[in-house]
């Protein structure tokens, strides 16, 4: 095993910086999505910190591993690990959603280390197609990651992403899926329930991978069994909980889209965090 | 000066092959209508860097825009009238990551002919000109649409509209000519008012001016062909030289070249511009050619149009 390669706690301790800073971000922006962005944490953490072949430093090199953050309004967890892996400094956090900060409202392209700009649904798998197509055409071994989100999957564009994924065969394509549960307005059973997630992209011949989102060993396992698999897609079907570490958050939809609205809430969402 | 018919989504798809020869990079995606937009051409010879995409407009231009984030130079094709169903993900996915990805659509406007209104896009120009970082293309013949192919592949990296058709149309260039973007080429030069036409309107243009000669009027045709960005100067030019423009176009009135040439005038040299065009309607069913009578955009709605506005006494209803 890579000596460098760190351990679940350090991994954790990563997610949970993603979450303060995320909180942090949101807050001093007074608008932004929270919810979504606890809830990808782990994932984010684990990719980024253990499992995705990048470079800070090179973040054009044409080997690298690439990921699509398809439910952009996730930016600022995307932001937050970006800069804490060390694609640009964390002094620059606060500008989010302000000018003239490149930290957009959704994830931006020309933030460094962000592969596509993405904001409106049902796209960024699409992308990611794309770049799998591109890297098996160039021969290059480096994997293609995208995050969707389970609200975004009633965008009918993913189904015809997910067709395009397995007629391709792009096995170097592993797309998390964040199964938090809540979407804007309300719970995805209630707004369009689509039960039999996992059997349905099965069914469109994909390699599919049921994991607790929030395990660190889970998330590690589930991507070596995506490298493995041969001729199929993966998707890895997340359970995760929206909002999650900031109690009043938790499974609730009115945080998707809102920023904590006062000190108090702020004070006690950090400190929930900063307690685990 | 006009010459025989000629297929320009043919031109097409042989240019495009010619290019994918010479270019690795060069990839082609297409949504079930490769036969017909003629990418079938370099499907045959390329098959591994030929996507069909199945009838999956969004998805094939969300995957376009991954391969060219991943540095492809990437051409997409379908018929004009679906490319629309995507219009979010050419704004989002493309414009905004301003990707290097050529858009080439065939069967645009109303020469789509018996398939009638729900094929006949004529609202096209309009959206796609409204998209920051686009640029809008309408070919007027097969020379020409190779030479945009060549000249995109060449010298260009960022997201382009190509409007082509399925009805061949007459050859007005010469198998050299060169294209350039935000460059219109005169055909006939004329002093007493101007044409400026794109697409099929460029050679009932030509025959038009033939007409107007005899009626003594010196008409100056211009073939504006690169709708995003315009030929400011040459607009300016005929504004001024000529004092009356005519615009002339496959396409409504709203929001495509008509438009844009009031919009340059009105604001640098105002001078009276009457726009010919589909005048807020959709198409019809019939055959290509007899449309343009129907819809009044034949070579005679044309000529009177012309000599009303060099009389300055325009009697063109406005409809807006």
């Amino acid at each position: 095993m890579d000596s460098s390669r760190l351990s679940d706690a350090k991994i954790r301790e990563k997610a949970k910086q993603i979450r303060l800073k995320s909180i942090e971000m949101v807050y001093t922006a007074k608008s932004g999505h929270p919810g979504g962005s606890l809830s990808i944490a782990d994932v984010l953490a684990t990719l980024y910190f253990r499992e995705m072949k990048i470079d800070p430093a090179n973040p054009v090199d044409p080997d690298r591993d690439m990921l699509v953050m398809s439910k952009g309004h996730a930016s600022p967890a995307l932001y937050a690990t970006l800069s804490l892996r060390g694609y640009f400094p964390e002094t620059l956090l606060p500008g989010f959603r302000k000018l003239p900060s490149k930290l957009e409202g959704h994830v931006h392209y020309g933030v460094p280390g962000v592969e596509a700009s993405t904001g409106s649904l049902g796209q960024g798998l699409g992308i990611a197609v794309g770049m799998a197509l591109a890297s098996k055409l160039d021969g290059r071994k480096n994997r293609i990651y995208a995050i969707i989100g389970d609200g975004e999957i009633q965008e009918g564009s993913i189904w015809e992403s997910f067709m395009a994924g397995s007629k391709y065969r792009l096995d170097n394509l592993t797309v998390f899926l964040d199964k938090n549960g809540v979407q804007l307005d309300g719970f995805t059973d209630d707004i369009m329930p689509m039960p039999m997630i996992p059997e349905r992209v099965r069914s469109f011949g994909w390699n599919v991978v049921e994991i607790d989102g929030h395990s660190i060993p889970e998330i590690s396992s589930s991507i070596s069994k995506a490298r493995e698999c041969k001729d199929k897609p993966t998707l890895i079907y997340a359970k995760t909980v929206k909002g999650k570490g900031v109690s009043y958050m938790e499974n609730n939809p009115k945080y998707h889209g809102n920023a904590p609205e006062t000190e108090e809430l702020y004070n006690q969402a950090i400190k929930e965090l900063s307690t685990q | 000066m006009i010459g025989k018919p000629e297929s320009l989504r043919d031109a097409y798809g042989e240019e495009l092959t010619r290019i994918g020869d010479a270019d690795r990079d060069v990839v082609v995606l297409d949504a079930d209508l490769s036969s017909s937009t003629k990418t079938s051409i370099f499907g045959k010879k390329f098959p591994e860097r030929f996507f069909n995409m199945g009838i999956s407009e969004q998805s094939m231009v969300a995957t376009a825009a991954g391969l060219a984030l991943s540095g492809k130079k990437v051409y997409a094709s379908t018929f004009a009238v679906f490319l629309m169903r995507a219009y979010e993900q050419l704004r989002q996915s493309v414009c905004y990551n301003n990707v290097n990805a050529k858009f080439v659509v065939t069967h645009s406007g109303i020469t789509v002919g018996e398939d009638g209104a729900t094929h006949q896009i004529v609202e096209d120009v309009g959206i796609m000109s409204g998209l920051p970082n686009m640029s809008v293309i309408v070919p007027v013949d097969a020379p020409e649409t190779r030479s945009v192919i060549r000249h995109l592949h060449d010298s260009t990296s960022t997201p382009f509209y190509v409007r082509l058709t399925r009805e061949k149309f007459p050859v007005l260039n010469d198998a050299d000519y060169e294209f350039k973007v935000g460059k219109s080429v005169t055909y006939r030069d004329g002093s007493d008012m101007s044409i400026i036409a794109s697409g099929s309107m460029v050679s009932f243009s030509l025959e038009a001016a033939e007409q107007l000669k005899g009626k003594g009027i010196d008409a100056r045709v211009i073939n504006m062909s690169s709708i995003k960005p315009m030929d400011r100067d040459a607009v300016l030019k005929a504004a001024r030289e000529t004092g009356r423009i005519v615009t002339a176009e496959e396409h409504s009135i709203y929001n495509g070249l008509g438009s844009r040439v009031a919009e340059i005038t009105s604001e640098t040299y105002p001078v009276g511009v009457s726009r010919i065009g589909m005048r807020d309607t959709f198409g019809k069913s019939g055959r290509s050619w007899d449309l343009f009578d129907y819809f009044h955009m034949g070579v005679s709605d044309i000529v009177r149009i012309s000599e009303e506005a060099f009389r300055k006494e325009s009697s063109y209803e406005n409809i807006s």
